[in-house]
């Protein structure tokens, strides 16, 4: 079991990231990401979905008969979200205001009904769980990072408007890094987003290429040219 | 002895001679600005061309390419050029760092360098800037002929490093006859009453018709020493009579009229030096038509109905990215073959 967690941490959080490498879930990773609060609030609230969406489908995964298992995930999944839209809607109205369309729209995130059709449909409930767990902490840290860049060369911040998320003693958390900054504008805008993920993508790929590279086998001997 | 085949016409367009012939061209058209506009082109220039040549150099030893070749070949100053003339007449230096670093780095090199760009790179540095840094990029200074002084040399340097306080030059700045045009509109006044402004001339606004004109000129001597070819620049041109034609027949009290649109903003600039850049147009020449018209078209949508005053980049951008699908489909028939069968 151990050794079977350890692999599902380590597909979730790097090798098959829901972000960087499945690409699923860009709609609102591309929108709302504009700020660090903004990521952490969605990124926060897929993690708790992908969490309870997993678990719920593990657990009825020898009930539901194959033929009609999709539109039953798919309910599944509308519900955990309506409920944790109403609850987001009680607790943290600014920022369900700010979310606005994207708290429902998680209904639709690939990455969710892919991991209860590929995971959590044929395994039992506490890998799903965790499987949902990772999955979704690999995204909410992609979001995290990418929100952070975006506020810093955007708007020269990090942290502005924590106390949306974390009630008003954070918001002293706010940290100005440049005084005076003029703000450059395409980061906060559609296009930063892109530039954004890409630059991700391709600092992921680098580390892989660099640092993670396994010692590759002795190479062949060359053929004598004919 | 060396045995040569046909054909015997050596080819005589090296990129080098291409570029070369490109900024002679631009000469005429940029003493005619600094004459209306004052010495700040110049420090545009200079920064301009001292970063785009710098940020290449950087980027030519990080993908370890010799240097000399591809600094040599104009193709960096052509763009960084083109980058100097969009901006306004005085800019701070980092602006133009970020332009043209997005330009050089993103804009050329990150898809492979030059012959490999889908996108204009000037354009793609000025796009940039101009959705990056709306105040900045909306200080355009007055023609000297209408506000009677300018800054001199040392001053725009020590306006471009941000050593002086520019407040003091408010004054001589002023929204650009096709900004006056389109919050003219904006208020409901007639064409009349928007040419009263002292920044009108007889087409379009003062000193910019004559800029126009001269750019005219590079481009003819562009066609004259086949650098381009006319298509573009007759389409971009005709796409936009076309459009500013019809509707101006259609409302003449609140539509600008086909003269001055042609010879305002970057129009004439764009359809004989930004449209016709050889790596991101089309190749083929009815495809090369299509493409300037599109362009002629955009530009006159843009200006009329979009968000900003001018739309030269937009659409050359937006015409770039068509640039794959139209030549798909503007193939020359080749020679004593059967046109392919439509399924």
């Amino acid at each position: 079991m151990s050794s079977q967690s350890a692999e599902i941490t380590r597909q979730g959080l790097w090798n098959n990231n829901v972000a960087l490498v499945q690409l699923l879930g860009l709609c609102p990773l591309l929108a709302v990401t504009s700020t660090t609060i903004n990521g952490i609030g969605l990124g926060l609230a897929t993690l708790i979905t992908l969490v309870l969406s997993n678990t719920v489908v593990s657990m009825i995964r020898n009930v539901v008969r194959n033929e009609v298992r999709l539109p039953v995930f798919v309910l599944i999944i509308a519900s955990i979200v309506t409920i944790i839209e109403l609850l987001m809607q009680a607790w943290f109205y600014q920022l369900y205001l700010v979310l606005g369309i994207f708290i429902p729209l998680i209904v639709t995130n690939c990455s969710i009904i892919a991991r209860a059709e590929g995971f959590a449909s044929r395994n039992p409930i506490g890998a799903s769980a965790l499987d949902g767990f990772m999955m979704g902490l690999g995204f909410l840290l992609v979001l995290t990072v990418l929100g952070a860049m975006r506020e810093v060369i955007g708007a020269g911040t990090v942290l502005a408007h924590a106390e949306l998320l974390f009630g008003e003693a954070a918001s002293a958390l706010k940290i100005t890094l440049f005084d005076d900054y003029r703000g450059f504008l395409i980061a906060v805008l559609p296009p930063g987003a892109f530039f954004g993920l890409a630059l991700l993508i391709v600092g992921k790929n680098l580390i892989e290429q660099r640092l993670l590279v396994e010692p590759s086998p002795e190479p062949l001997q060359a053929q004598p040219s004919a | 002895m060396s045995i040569v085949s046909s054909p015997y016409v050596t080819p005589s367009a090296s990129t080098n001679r291409l570029m070369l012939n490109v900024i002679i061209a631009l000469i005429p058209g940029s003493i005619a600005y600094i004459w209306f506009f004052g010495v700040g082109l110049i420090v545009n220039l200079v920064f301009s061309i001292g970063f785009a040549l710098l940020f290449e150099a950087i980027v030519l030893k990080l993908r370890k390419r010799p240097l000399k070749p591809y600094l040599g070949d104009y193709s960096a100053v052509v763009t960084a050029w083109l980058f100097a003339l969009c901006i306004p007449q005085h800019s701070p230096w980092w602006l133009i760092a970020v332009g043209i670093g997005f330009a050089i780095i993103a804009g050329k090199h990150l898809y492979g360098g030059l012959g490999f760009n889908p996108f204009n790179p000037a354009m793609v540095g000025y796009v940039v800037v101009l959705i990056s840094f709306p105040q900045e990029m909306t200080r355009w200074f007055l023609p000297l002929q209408v506000s009677g002084e300018g800054l001199n040399l040392i001053d725009a340097f020590r306006y471009a490093l941000g050593w002086v306080d520019i407040s003091q030059w408010d004054a001589l700045t002023s929204a650009t006859p096709l900004d006056q045009y389109r919050s003219g509109l904006g208020q409901n006044l007639m064409i009349s009453e928007i040419r009263q402004s002292p920044v009108f001339g007889d087409f379009a606004g003062v000193g910019w018709e004559w800029i126009a004109n001269l750019w005219f000129v590079g481009g003819l001597y562009l066609l004259a020493t086949r650098t381009i070819s006319w298509h573009i620049p007759f389409a971009v041109i005709g796409g936009m009579l076309l459009m500013s034609f019809i509707f101006y027949i259609a409302d003449p009290d609140a539509v600008a009229s086909p003269g001055f649109h042609l010879f305002s903003g970057g129009l004439m600039l764009g359809a004989f030096f930004i449209a016709t850049d050889p790596v991101t147009a089309s190749t083929t020449p009815r495809g090369r038509f299509v493409y300037g018209l599109l362009i002629g078209v955009l530009i006159y949508v843009i200006r009329s109905w979009g968000g900003f005053p001018d739309g030269v980049a937009f659409a050359v951008i937006l015409a770039n990215m068509c640039v794959p699908l139209i030549d798909y489909y503007t193939q020359p028939r080749v020679f004593g073959v059967d046109p392919p069968d439509e399924h």
